[in-house]
């Protein structure tokens, strides 16, 4: 190979396709009314100031969120157009290639760039609000995670307008996944991606790892913590051991494409199965890592509206701990058929079946929270409802497919393919919209229009079961995934049709959705109610949006669900006799989003082979790590207390004269 | 304050050039012995121990702060290498059913 032969891919500029051209026509439209906006309305210093450069958690999450939504609305129209290309027999809307592209890219992002985001996004709004910390304890780098979640998400987006889509399916499984089979960028696209951002939320699962156990207000000790900051605390550790692998197994099958190595080729004495093996070692654990924030979500959200204390609250962590130690003893269930010994096989087929125990555990409390419970049907509650049932027909076709033996049945049909869209749309999209809607006014001092939300609520979850069920049944009558057609007479086609209805009312559900949003942004009352859910946690004593510093005063922590148990007693939780004293922030800092952009040139240059650019945006990383590290003895600043007083005054007067805690609303 | 950083410095340059050397050790033993490929695989094994304590003990803090934590994510981590290794190198060798 030689270093400095730019060689250009058949197709740089993908065009031709009608979808393609569109997609390429609303990017640049989009890209120039962006530009347009900001320069007209003079918003370029604001953006830099207010967002790309800042430290602070809560807009970090928010920018997660708004990222998230985006793949999601992605994501979506990549499910869209296989169910139009699958509706019927015989159709020609895609063709074969484009199909195998379409799928790997909704996979991928769906997992990668939008459920991973938008609970990470949720974690950053809540957690350190729910533990009375000021921050996270690694501001800088947290700051970097989203660059650099932002930087691969970009990238690997970016592969369909310009060199191609990876095609190998979101698990990417060699030998397909090589050299030899599948040449070209494409699989490039999906290694440099996924490293790039794997790496951010690494970081991530670190930050949130120390923040939780560091930096909780006095007397939160971690048997007080609420559920949502221990599945936060479970997730990390599971990120914290698990994503090494992916790191580890995407820089093999890079080393594989790009140097000519063998670690996954049968030539040269690598093993192609030890992809499968990496891949699932990361992504079994990676499935609870997007399952067990939601269950936390649901926790906090069904404890509110029954207005009862969460029941069973240590078995709820230790059933999240149980998982946590099971995720890493499960992942051959995901290539029973791969020819493993039956030895193999019936030991994952039994550690498989036994995570269903602990999930059982945390269903049953849910319910017990409720029971007796005075129920208020608001619309992140009627997400958390929905997700028991839903979940538990995903749950148990899981254990279903846990049965090796019976695999060899289910498996590479349509019934495990909606399996897992069960468990992860039932429990995971669920659960951030739930999240999304619950944290909502205080992340921005208003509630989302509940009338419009409960319409897409139904929306959703009728054409979620419309495409899903049929799904079921087609498996059953043999249907194949990953198929880009089929023929009449198999007695699929009903089912197929009744399916796509169902996807575009999902997508109806979503556009409802994303109506609910725009309009309570344009019309919804601004009350900035601090409590407006009536909740148990900390986060719901303080203003919303809360000040930058989050906390003027630490609160001191006597319980669980001590802002609940401070209304109860008619106290509050803030020492306001105490003198206030300056307060000890980061500063914002331009390394975070510059260091990303490095990331993306050197993504970019290595995905296309081309290997001086790629060294130039190392190089350019390398850099700002050094500027970062001589410069991070200067990086904090102090809030005076005169601020403090302005805020607690401006808090007094939005709501209203009234005092802002202290009082139960009774109902 | 400075006389920590500098002590704090003179740490991490070391476990730098420790675990560079072992790194070129374990590079040099692959690549220019001629020792049989198992002794060639045990030596890699043990350097990639010695690695593992280097990382722990000059960049992970492995010897400071409260012993319960340091305890319990050895334990886990350990766990999980193991787990790891051991379940690969079982799965990959009795992969019969299909040869």
């Amino acid at each position: 190979m030689d270093l400095f032969d730019m060689k250009m891919p058949d197709q740089l500029i993908v065009w031709g396709n009608p979808l393609i051209n569109g997609a390429w026509i609303s990017i640049i439209l989009v890209t120039l009314g962006i530009v347009f906006v900001l320069t007209k309305y003079k918003k370029w210093r604001w953006l830099w100031d207010e967002w790309l450069t800042t430290v602070d958690h809560k807009k970090i999450g928010i920018m997660y969120i708004v990222s998230a939504l985006l793949m999601l609305f992605r994501g979506g129209v990549d499910a869209l157009l296989m169910r139009i290309q699958l509706a019927l027999p015989n159709l020609e809307f895609l063709d074969a290639q484009h199909y195998n592209e379409i799928f790997t890219t909704h996979g991928t992002v769906m997992i990668i760039f939008m459920a991973m985001p938008f609970l990470i996004g949720l974690m950053n709004v809540a957690v350190p609000l729910q533990i009375g910390a000021r921050d996270v304890a690694f501001p800088t780098l947290n700051a970097i995670s989203f660059w650099l979640f932002f930087a691969g998400a970009l990238l690997f987006n970016l592969s369909f307008v310009i060199g191609g889509s990876p095609d190998a399916g979101w698990t990417n499984y060699v030998p397909l996944a090589g050299e030899e089979l599948t040449p070209g960028i494409g699989i490039n696209y999906y290694l440099w991606g996924l490293q790039i951002s794997g790496i951010g939320t690494l970081a991530t699962g670190i930050n949130f790892l120390v923040t939780i156990l560091k930096m909780r207000a006095p007397g939160m000790t971690l048997m007080r913590m609420p559920m949502f900051t221990w599945s936060t605390l479970i997730t990390s550790v599971i990120i914290v051991f698990a994503f090494p692998v992916l790191t580890v197994a995407l820089a093999l099958l890079t080393f594989d494409r790009l140097l000519g190595a063998h670690f996954f080729t049968i030539d040269g004495g690598g093993m192609p199965m030890m992809w499968a093996n990496l891949f699932w070692i990361w992504g079994h654990p990676e499935v609870y890592i997007v399952i067990l924030p939601a269950f936390g979500i649901f926790s906090e959200v069904i404890s509110t509206f029954a207005r009862k204390r969460l029941f069973g609250y240590s078995a709820m962590v230790v059933s999240i701990v149980a998982i946590s130690a099971l995720s890493f003893l499960v992942w051959v269930h995901h290539f029973f058929t791969m020819g493993n010994g039956p030895w193999i096989n019936s030991v994952f087929s039994i550690t498989t079946m036994a995570i269903a125990i602990p999930t059982g555990v945390k269903v049953f409390n849910w319910l017990f929270t409720m029971y007796k419970g005075r129920i208020e049907f608001t619309t992140p509650m009627l997400w958390s409802l929905a997700f028991i049932p839903n979940f538990i027909i995903g749950g148990v076709t899981g254990v279903m497919l846990a049965s090796a033996p019976a695999d060899y049945q289910y498996h590479n049909s349509y019934f495990l393919i909606s399996h897992f869209h069960y468990v992860l749309i039932g429990g995971t999209v669920f659960g951030c919209l739930a999240g999304l809607y619950y944290w909502w006014p205080k992340m921005f001092g208003f509630k989302i229009n509940e009338r419009i939300s409960k319409w897409a609520f139904w929306v959703f979850v009728i054409g979620f079961n419309m495409t899903f069920i049929p799904m079921y049944l087609v498996g059953l009558k043999g249907m194949p995934r990953r198929i880009y057609t089929y023929r009449e007479g198999l007695g699929w086609t009903g089912l197929n049709f009744i399916e796509t209805v169902g996807t575009f009312v999902m997508g109806a559900g979503f556009v409802l959705l994303v109506w609910a949003i725009i309009y309570s942004i344009r019309h919804a009352k601004r009350d900035y109610e601090s409590d407006p859910w009536n909740g148990r946690t900390l986060e719901w004593a303080i203003a919303s949006p809360p000040p930058h510093y989050n906390f003027a005063r630490v609160p001191r922590i006597t319980g669980q669900d001590p802002l609940w148990r401070a209304k109860k007693k008619g106290e509050t939780i803030f020492e306001e006799k105490t003198p206030l004293k300056p307060i000890h922030m980061p500063n914002h800092t331009g390394i975070p989003a510059v260091m990303a952009g490095f990331w993306f040139v050197a993504g970019f240059g290595f995905v296309f082979e081309w290997i001086p650019v790629g060294l130039a945006g190392i190089l350019g990383v390398l850099l700002c790590m050094m500027w970062r590290s001589l410069t991070d003895y200067h990086d904090h600043h102090e809030v005076p207390v005169t601020e403090l007083r302005d805020a607690a005054a401006e808090e007094i007067k939005n709501a209203g004269g009234r005092s802002a805690r202290g009082v139960v609303n009774d109902g | 304050m400075s006389q920590q950083k500098q002590a704090s410095a003179k740490h991490h340059v070391a476990g730098y050039a420790f675990s560079l050397v072992l790194t070129f050790v374990a590079l040099f033993v692959a690549l220019y012995t001629s020792l049989p490929a198992s002794v060639k695989l045990i030596g890699i094994v043990v350097l990639a121990i010695l690695q593992m304590v280097v990382q722990l003990i000059y960049f992970m803090h492995v010897t400071e702060g409260s012993k319960i934590y340091q305890l319990l994510s050895l334990g886990y981590g350990i766990f999980v290498a193991i787990v790891v290794v051991a379940g690969s190198i079982w799965i990959m060798l009795y992969n019969t059913m299909t040869q």
